[in-house]
């Protein structure tokens, strides 16, 4: 077939790893010429910790989008898992007093939760689109009514450490972060599912031939999301220290953009978790900056809404898209 | 010895055409069994069904004197038997070494992770059996296509080293790809591996069945119709058996063949597609059917879909009525008044959830409008009209298409180009998977077409089918046009001497 093309492609397919991180480093400059605070250790750690939160939630969504799916029931989830780890730590609402024991239950609740989106949409055969906007959906109506519609909150503090704490004079939420990742990186490099991930999202009819159990691994992955998706929800409840079905409000637009804004391609098999790092740094350090340098909120959500457009237009690969829907 | 593959009254049928009729198919460990077949005779389907992607409506498959059943590609490695695709199934965003054990990586896990180094070096045991020096740690995207190939060759015989008893490795064309000195390399590898496997070899090119096979099978329209050791064969004699049958020109209507008029349809000009084909320069007259023979990779097929504008060229000219025309689009070509008939019928031809009427207006739409507004009335009175004139067999205009037979289906399509007003016609496999009696209406269609003077190319499903409705013959081979013959009613060329310009 086409050699020549393919060859002359790669080079561009090479420049296109590395545009992420060029825009995260020219954006950083471009702020910090802005504004000499930007680049201070305080303001630094300011934005890692706003980035925690958004990181744990990209680690889950990069695996779907790589395998070709998309997951929009990200903020259905968090208000779930928020509302019910609230509830079973010490609180204002119910008796109950779980401590750190609630941590792993609200996370199971998410990891559920993308399993009924990966059985959902295996069994049914309905796009991953629809079903997780369902299932998101529900999720928020489901935190809604667990609470009556008011707010819970949290008297817990061993729990609030979860976000507030300080390890090494670094806040908690960072460090558990970081853990997410390397989590989710062990799992993209070193585990069957990983591989497998890639092996769908690039042609799913060849790895069905290798003997890959696509289902399973379609119904696992949304389950994995679940789970990273819990843990943002319990990170969120502890870092506001209340649990309400609002609380995810705005997760999923930041998570669906920084997984596509660092590199991961939406039509599947492209992409990394650490391209995902990237993506939610350039997405928060946008935010910071523009905060820094005074720009109206109105505007800021425009340009966030403007990048995620001219990410996705950059990333694609044209030549493999003969129908766009 | 018992043969340690062995097939049985193997039948299967799709919608509309037997694939295999009663086929019956053994390899013994230490031979080299060689299958041949005009496109579609069957071959493929006989493959996919060892490989677990096909069901068998009938008969048995026995591995080494046992009767087995294949329910999946991964069943069919546990039993010995390992495939590597026509069309390449390397993954990528995969490594090397990803690629060999895709699907298989139990053996390299520890606590649940893989050791990429154990699953490296064990690659490179294999890349090895294929002479390939490369890092089995490399992405399969940064190779090139016949390193891919035998990527894709190693992963087959990497059953070899893991299953203990005798292995079939069926080699599906794997030499399409490859250079002169890779296939020698390749028939090395193989003539090693037949001391402890059965071979299964299909490809094209005689030749080489001739020089690595010991044993041949030759098939035609479902069925095994010849069977001899190699030494026996010669190129000829496998044509002859190929082909089969003699030409019908009444089948083909060769009697209507129009007589070409001088005016010129469309002239093409050192068309070029990179690495696809190259410099193709044909005149398109009015009332000629123009056929394309070629194999698989002949370039014959991005060549009809670049005209559709369905492709897009890389160098070349095209003149329509004098003018120089570009053909970008596919918007472009209906607009110059060039339909295309595509093989995939249901996927590209015809709006399955639509109904016959709406599929049939679906081109010129706008001559069925007012004011933005579609008339109804006007759209079932021309679809009434030419389901009369092509006796399209449909309860009425507002049935789904999806529930027309395929030779039903098939006009529908026609009928659509037809009402549009096209003055060029590509088929790209009219009658592909439609049974006989729809055949021969498509065939009367496009006599009539041309009488009318419209331009067809043709890519015929069989060389029979080319041969006998074309006026003239080009013949593609590896992207170039190799040879052209006049195929005027009672005149028309055999077929041994197109085939010895395809391969």
């Amino acid at each position: 077939m086409a050699l020549a093309v393919r060859t002359s492609k790669a080079g561009f397919a090479k420049w296109r790893a590395w545009a992420p991180l060029a825009v995260l480093a020219g954006l950083c400059i471009l702020v910090s010429l802005f504004n000499s605070n930007f680049l201070t250790v305080s303001n630094s750690l300011r934005l890692l910790n706003t980035a925690a939160i958004p990181l744990v939630l990209s680690m889950g969504a990069t695996f779907i989008i790589l395998m070709g799916s998309i997951d929009l029931s990200v903020e259905g989830v968090i208000a779930v898992t928020a509302v019910t780890v609230s509830l079973l730590v010490a609180n204002d609402l119910t008796g109950y007093d779980y401590g750190l024991w609630a941590v792993p239950v609200a996370i199971i609740a998410g990891g559920l939760l993308g399993l009924l989106n990966g059985v959902l949409h295996v069994r049914l055969k309905t796009p991953s689109f629809m079903t997780t906007l369902g299932v998101g959906f529900a999720g928020v109506g489901i935190a809604t009514a667990m609470l009556g519609g008011q707010t819970v909150r949290i008297s817990d503090q061993t729990f609030r450490a979860l976000s507030l704490g300080r390890v090494g004079g670094v806040p908690m939420a960072i460090w558990i972060a970081l853990s997410a990742v390397i989590v989710a990186y062990i799992i993209q490099e070193r585990t069957r599912i990983g591989r497998w991930v890639y092996a769908i999202g690039t042609d799913e009819t060849t790895a069905r031939q290798a003997g890959i159990p696509i289902e399973r691994t379609r119904i696992l992955i949304f389950s994995l999301a679940g789970l990273f998706y819990g843990l943002g929800g319990v990170l969120s409840a502890a870092q506001f220290g209340q649990g309400h079905a609002l609380i995810s409000q705005g997760r999923l637009f930041t998570t669906v953009t920084a997984v596509v804004v660092g590199g991961t391609s939406l039509s599947g098999g492209v992409g990394s978790v650490l391209n995902s790092v990237v993506g939610v740094l350039i997405v928060v350090v946008l935010a910071n900056g523009m905060v820094l340098m005074g720009v109206e909120p109105y505007i800021q959500q425009g340009v966030q809404g403007l990048l995620i457009i001219v990410a996705v237009a950059l990333s694609l690969d044209r030549s493999r898209l003969d129908v766009v829907k | 010895m018992l043969p340690a593959l062995e097939m049985k009254g193997i039948s299967k049928s799709f919608p509309g055409v037997k694939a295999l009729d009663s086929v019956s198919f053994s390899a013994a460990t230490g031979e080299v069994v060689g299958l041949i077949g005009e496109n579609g005779a069957g071959k493929s389907t006989l493959l996919k069904i060892l490989n677990g992607v096909y069901k068998p409506d009938a008969g048995s498959i026995a591995i080494d004197g046992r009767n087995v059943e294949i329910r999946s590609a991964r069943d069919a490695f546990n039993k010995g038997i390992a495939m590597v695709f026509q069309e390449q199934s390397v993954i990528s965003s995969l490594t090397i070494a990803e690629n060999i054990f895709l699907g298989r990586e139990e053996e390299f896990l520890r606590f649940g992770l893989i050791s990429k180094a154990r699953m490296n070096e064990a690659a490179a045991q294999e890349l090895e059996k294929v002479r390939l020096k490369i890092h089995p740690g490399t992405l399969a995207a940064d190779l090139s296509f016949s390193d891919r190939q035998m990527v894709e060759i190693a992963k087959a015989l990497s059953l070899d080293t893991r299953i203990k008893r005798d292995v079939t490795i069926l080699l599906d064309e794997p030499t399409s790809v490859l250079e002169k000195k890779e296939v020698a390399m390749l028939f090395d590898i193989v003539r090693e591996l037949k001391q402890r496997a059965s071979i299964v070899f299909i490809s094209h090119r005689l030749d080489e069945v001739l020089e690595i096979c010991d044993r041949i099978y030759v098939m035609r329209d479902g069925r095994v119709v010849h069977e001899s050791p190699a030494a026996n064969a010669d190129v000829h004699t496998l044509h002859q058996q190929m082909v089969g049958r003699q030409l019908q020109h009444e089948y083909y209507r060769e009697e209507k063949q129009a007589q070409p008029s001088a005016t010129i349809a469309l002239k093409v000009d050192k068309l070029s597609k990179a690495g696809i084909f190259q410099d193709v320069s044909f005149d398109l007259h009015q009332g000629e059917v123009l056929g394309i023979a070629g194999v698989i990779g002949s370039g014959r097929e991005a060549l009809a879909r670049c005209l559709a504008g369905y492709e897009k060229v890389d160098g070349g000219t095209l003149h329509m009525g004098g003018k120089a025309v570009r053909l970008a689009t596919a918007h472009d070509a209906v607009g110059r008044g060039i339909g295309f008939v595509p093989s995939e019928r249901k996927v590209e031809g015809l709006i399955t959830p639509f109904t016959v009427a709406e599929n049939m207006t679906l081109a010129c739409l706008s001559k069925f409008t007012s004011g933005g507004i579609i008339s109804g009335a006007k759209e079932s009175a021309i679809a009434k009209d030419w389901i009369a004139k092509l006796g399209i067999k449909t309860p009425s205009t507002k049935t789904m298409v999806v529930s027309l037979s395929g030779g039903n289906q098939q006009k529908v399509v026609l009928a659509k180009w037809r009402i549009a007003g096209v003055k060029i016609l590509i088929l790209d496999h009219p009658t592909r998977g439609i049974d006989v009696g729809a055949k021969e209406d498509v065939y009367s269609l496009v006599r009539e077409m041309t009488a009318q003077g419209l331009a067809v190319i043709l890519l015929g499903d069989t060389l029979d089918e080319v041969i006998g409705l074309s006026s003239r013959i080009l013949v593609m081979k590896d992207g170039v046009v190799n040879a052209s013959f006049n195929a005027p009613a009672g005149g028309k060329p055999a077929q041994l001497e197109i085939i010895q310009h395809m391969m």
